[in-house]
């Protein structure tokens, strides 16, 4: 009995051995840190992330923060005693409040040149710029050929009979591509001609899931999941990530987005450098790195999403299979932030209750 | 001194107690008992004091604000709170339904690949939500296993409450064989025998001698249940889809999505007010049933099933289990090393072939990325946490329900508050924690890099926050089996000449050891399938395993699907052989007394 138990103990401790160390001795090696704090959908090439750290000498710590909303709080409740130099991943849909919030140190760049203006969303440069996708509705294009359907090319399309229950949406209470969503619908029909839509939408048989995962891969028909619905809402690039991420080389995607004028709502996510940076001139260095060229043109394949500096050359997967809308839907940051919740809350009364 | 009543009736039968002997008082009173009492208490409440009400109430309270109190944020409350019990009422109805006769089943009779069967029940309890989700719809969804079969059956599983159901017991069930299981395993069958022989038929001795028996076990394992089913986020959010929302999701919503940090203070205090109360209201009836019985070896209550009944109970049950806790978590390991035919896109029929191409993907890091985890590492990660979560809430665990095991008035008092953090919103503790330790906990001076002193920036947090979770299991579960060791056998064994230590190791050890490794299995399990927390407060460098799940899950394409799979069938195997493992360390001579 007790020397079992003393085997136990010997066990867990060396299963506690086992557990990872803390990054107390690379600490003290490098010359200097520098922290960034991003939502948990970063990612970034080993040797991109290496050449920075070359460059200026550095060891670039992420320290990954849950969902955009997650990891936004976690910056503006840490604001007093900041964790990080750097925070990644603020979105359009967020940016009011992120400023609100007043965390973050403009910085006006000089990276910014060579950015479009219609990605600069803050005047101040506090948030600025680094990456853009477009919530797009991806459709199964076997299902829709096979069964002779029309392709929707609009949004009031959606309201085809012929569609009837063919269409999953995430809940835009607890999804951001859903939100996209929302607000896309909100931007073409206005409020609150967007509910009358979304009334019409309920009872075109719409499918309602909690999140992206959910709807992409059990609800999805075109997906691993095989599920029951051809049309998701989902992002504009992943029709070239099925073509990368395919069990077996695929010849083309086997998913398509609807790209019609306002069927797109376009997701611009934004870095800034946080007040209280204990490595200030270094953190800045790191946000040009980041609209720099060589970031950029490893987003795509990292990320899935494109770059805003239009120097940056698009992956052969992405030019093939992506498409990007003409039109996508827009709506003023400030205008979002207003009416967030209650669009929200109109909606669910609208469509789930 | 004497507070409670030395001849605790039981329950169901109170004129002719049938189990415990009178207890004689607090007869074995011995001087510095309650100093000891207090030292017993230090460390859990050292422990939970910093880590647990410390961030919870600063947030809390800097969250305060008397402007949320409107009657738009009262019915969003009220409403959430109606759902939120209505749900957990009627799952935790359903998972004693379920897990009462698997209990039996497993305490009374051996059968062939019991043990097997027995740890396979405790997996469903660590799965990611998104596995789960993902293994019902492979046998249940719209081209699922079971629509394949009955082709015209129009059934509609996830988005309703019937999903939600279903995965609450799926996912509980567990709680209760292991509760309730050790309880009837070591009960005193002379008990049941003697009441036979004076006449009793069975209803009668169910009723009277078997139930009063398993009241404070079935109190724990209901509490727990339910209190689990009450703070249900993950299924509540992505099998019930948008029409439900439980306090917990609300929460969610209004502090990650709506980024309105005081309504989800208020909504997060309401759900720790009514854990509270619910943990007061088991701890008073808990209080009214403490029963000592000889507790019995295993081998003596366990045995073949021998009538025709018998035998269908343990066939009928042993399918009805593996139908329904096993045939899920099976859709994950097949479909882990089948692949669809290649021109995917081009045919609406699926077409299946097999190939180790995922599990061989694992290993590569195919586009250099910085996050790379190669799956042997997420392994070790996860099971380092786990392995800490284990010791450290076995160790903090026991000697508070050793304290609880024998309570006094400050025993009543603590008890509620030791089940609070199973109420605790874990967005608000995740926002607590950040609030709390975002500075070095000991502050050097100079120049010198602190961050490895700053709790938030350190792996560390990760145990730390499984073991808040898994303490209230660890607590229940040694509890009751505590509560059962009788005084007099401790009384014979000490006037017989033993030591204090060997009245402990031939008297308490044994039962002791039992339930410490129901105990640890939980703590395992619930650290190793934690994903909440993990990927809020884990460093991206040392991601576990379903963090890598999630990973492969938030990018479209059939090989991340396949991966995600065949990542899940790595945490199914782990955890399958953590378990058995811990169930092997059982020791032969358990109950030689």
């Amino acid at each position: 009995m007790k020397k079992l138990s003393i085997l136990l103990f010997v066990f867990f401790f060396l299963l506690a051995a086992c557990a990872p160390q803390g990054p107390a001795e690379q600490a003290m090696k490098a010359p200097a840190t520098l922290t960034v704090m991003t939502h948990d959908s970063f990612a970034a090439s080993e040797e991109v992330i290496a050449a920075f750290e070359q460059a200026q000498n550095v060891k670039v710590t992420f320290l990954a923060s849950g969902d955009t909303g997650a990891a936004l709080n976690k910056a503006i409740l840490s604001k007093e005693a900041p964790l990080a130099d750097v925070f990644y991943g603020v979105d359009n849909t967020f940016l009011s409040r992120a400023l609100e919030a007043g965390i973050f140190e403009p910085y006006p760049s000089p990276a910014l040149a060579s950015i479009p203006a219609e990605f600069q969303l803050d005047p101040s440069n506090s948030l600025l710029p680094v990456d853009y996708g477009d919530v797009c509705i991806n459709y199964d294009k076997a299902y829709f050929a096979e069964r002779g359907l029309p392709v929707p090319h609009s949004l009031e399309d959606l309201l085809n009979p012929e569609l009837n229950g063919l269409l999953v949406v995430e809940n835009p209470a607890t999804s951001s591509p859903g939100l996209a969503f929302l607000l896309a619908t909100v931007a073409h029909f206005g409020d609150p001609g967007y509910l009358d839509f979304w009334a019409d939408l309920r009872d075109n048989g719409l499918v309602v899931v909690g999140d992206w995962e959910t709807a992409y891969y059990t609800n999805f028909s075109a997906s691993s999941g095989h599920g029951a619905q051809p049309m998701v809402v989902s992002y504009g690039s992943s029709p070239p990530a099925e073509v990368i991420f395919a069990e077996t080389e695929l010849e083309d995607a086997p998913t398509a987005s609807v790209i019609g004028p306002d069927t797109c709502f376009r997701q611009i996510e934004f870095v800034g450098v946080l007040k209280g940076a204990r490595n200030r001139a270094l953190a800045e260095k790191f946000v040009d790195f980041m609209l720099g060229q060589q970031f950029q043109e490893d987003m795509p394949l990292q990320m899935f999403v494109f770059p805003v500096n239009p120097q940056a050359q698009l992956p052969e997967a992405f030019v093939k299979f992506a498409q990007i809308p003409s039109q996508p839907a827009r709506l003023d940051p400030a205008v979002i932030a207003a009416n967030r919740e209650q669009w929200i809350a109109a909606w669910t009364e609208t469509v789930v209750r | 001194m004497n507070e409670r009543s030395p001849t605790t009736p039981v329950v169901g039968a109170p004129k002719s107690p049938v189990i415990g002997t009178p207890k004689s008082g607090d007869f074995g009173v011995r001087h510095g008992y309650h100093s000891s009492r207090l030292l017993s208490w230090l460390p859990p409440l050292a422990f939970l004091g910093f880590f647990f009400f410390y961030p919870l109430a600063r947030i809390l309270v800097t969250t305060l604000d008397p402007a949320v109190l409107t009657p738009d944020n009262f019915h969003i409350t009220l409403s959430a709170l109606r759902f939120t019990f209505y749900q957990a009422a009627l799952s935790t109805l359903l998972t004693l339904l379920l897990g009462l006769p698997a209990a039996w089943l497993f305490a009374r009779f051996d059968f062939p690949g019991k043990s097997l069967l027995r740890a396979l029940t405790a997996v469903p309890f660590m799965l990611p939500t998104v596995v789960v989700a993902a293994g019902f719809n492979a046998l249940l969804g719209p081209r699922g296993l079971i629509s394949f079969l009955f082709p015209l059956s129009s059934f509609q599983f996830s988005n309703s409450l019937t999903a939600i159901l279903t995965a609450h017991v799926f996912y509980n069930t567990t709680i209760v064989i292991r509760i309730v299981g050790n309880a009837l395993a070591q009960r005193d069958l002379r008990l049941e025998q003697a009441a036979r022989s004076l006449g009793a038929d069975g209803a009668r001795v169910w009723l009277h001698v078997i139930l009063p028996g398993l009241r404070p076990s079935l109190l724990a394992a209901g509490t727990l249940v339910f209190l689990f089913d009450f703070t249900s986020f993950g299924v509540i959010l992505l099998l019930g889809g948008a029409a439900f929302a439980t306090l917990e999701v609300e929460t969610y919503i209004q502090a990650l999505h709506m980024l309105n940090l005081p309504l989800a203070g208020l909504l997060s205090a309401v759900q720790l007010a009514c854990t509270l109360a619910l943990s007061a209201l088991y701890t008073r009836a808990a209080a009214r049933t403490r029963v000592q019985a000889n507790p019995r070896a295993v081998f003596e209550s366990a045995r073949l099933p021998r009538r025709r009944s018998e035998k269908l109970f343990v066939a009928g049950l042993v399918a009805l289990l593996a139908l329904f806790l096993v045939l899920p978590m099976l859709a994950l390991p097949l479909r882990s090393i089948s692949r669809l035919e290649a021109a995917r896109g081009e045919r609406s029929r699926v077409q299946y072939a097999l190939t180790g191409d995922y599990y061989r993907e694992l290993f590569v890091n195919r586009r250099g990325s910085l996050f790379y985890v190669p799956p042997i590492r997420a392994a070790v990660n996860s099971l380092g946490y786990a392995g800490l979560t284990v010791a450290l809430s076995l160790l903090l665990g026991f000697p508070a329900a050793s304290a609880l095991a024998r309570p006094g008035r400050l025993e009543r008092w603590l008890d509620p508050f030791l089940m609070l953090p199973l109420g605790a919103s874990a967005v608000t503790l995740g926002l607590g924690f950040i609030l709390t330790f975002n500075r070095p906990l000991f502050p050097q001076n100079g120049s010198l890099n602190t961050d490895h002193w700053n709790l938030l920036a350190s792996p560390w947090l990760v145990p730390l926050a499984h073991t808040i979770v898994a303490l209230p299991f660890v607590i229940r579960t040694l509890q009751p089996a505590l509560a059962s060791i009788p005084d007099r056998l401790r009384d014979a064994a000490a006037s017989l000449g033993a030591s204090p230590v060997r009245v402990w190791l031939a008297v308490d050890g044994p039962i002791v050891w039992r339930a410490s490794l129901s105990a640890g299995t939980f703590a395992f399990t619930v650290s190793l399938g934690e994903f909440g927390a993990t990927a809020l407060l884990a460093r991206p460098e040392y991601p576990t395993i379903p963090v890598a799940i999630y990973r492969f899950l938030s990018q479209p394409g059939g090989l991340n699907y396949g991966q995600a799979m065949a990542m899940a069938t790595l945490l199914m195997a782990l955890a399958t052989l953590g378990i058995l493992l811990i169930e092997r360390l059982r020791i032969p001579q358990a109950g030689e007394f």
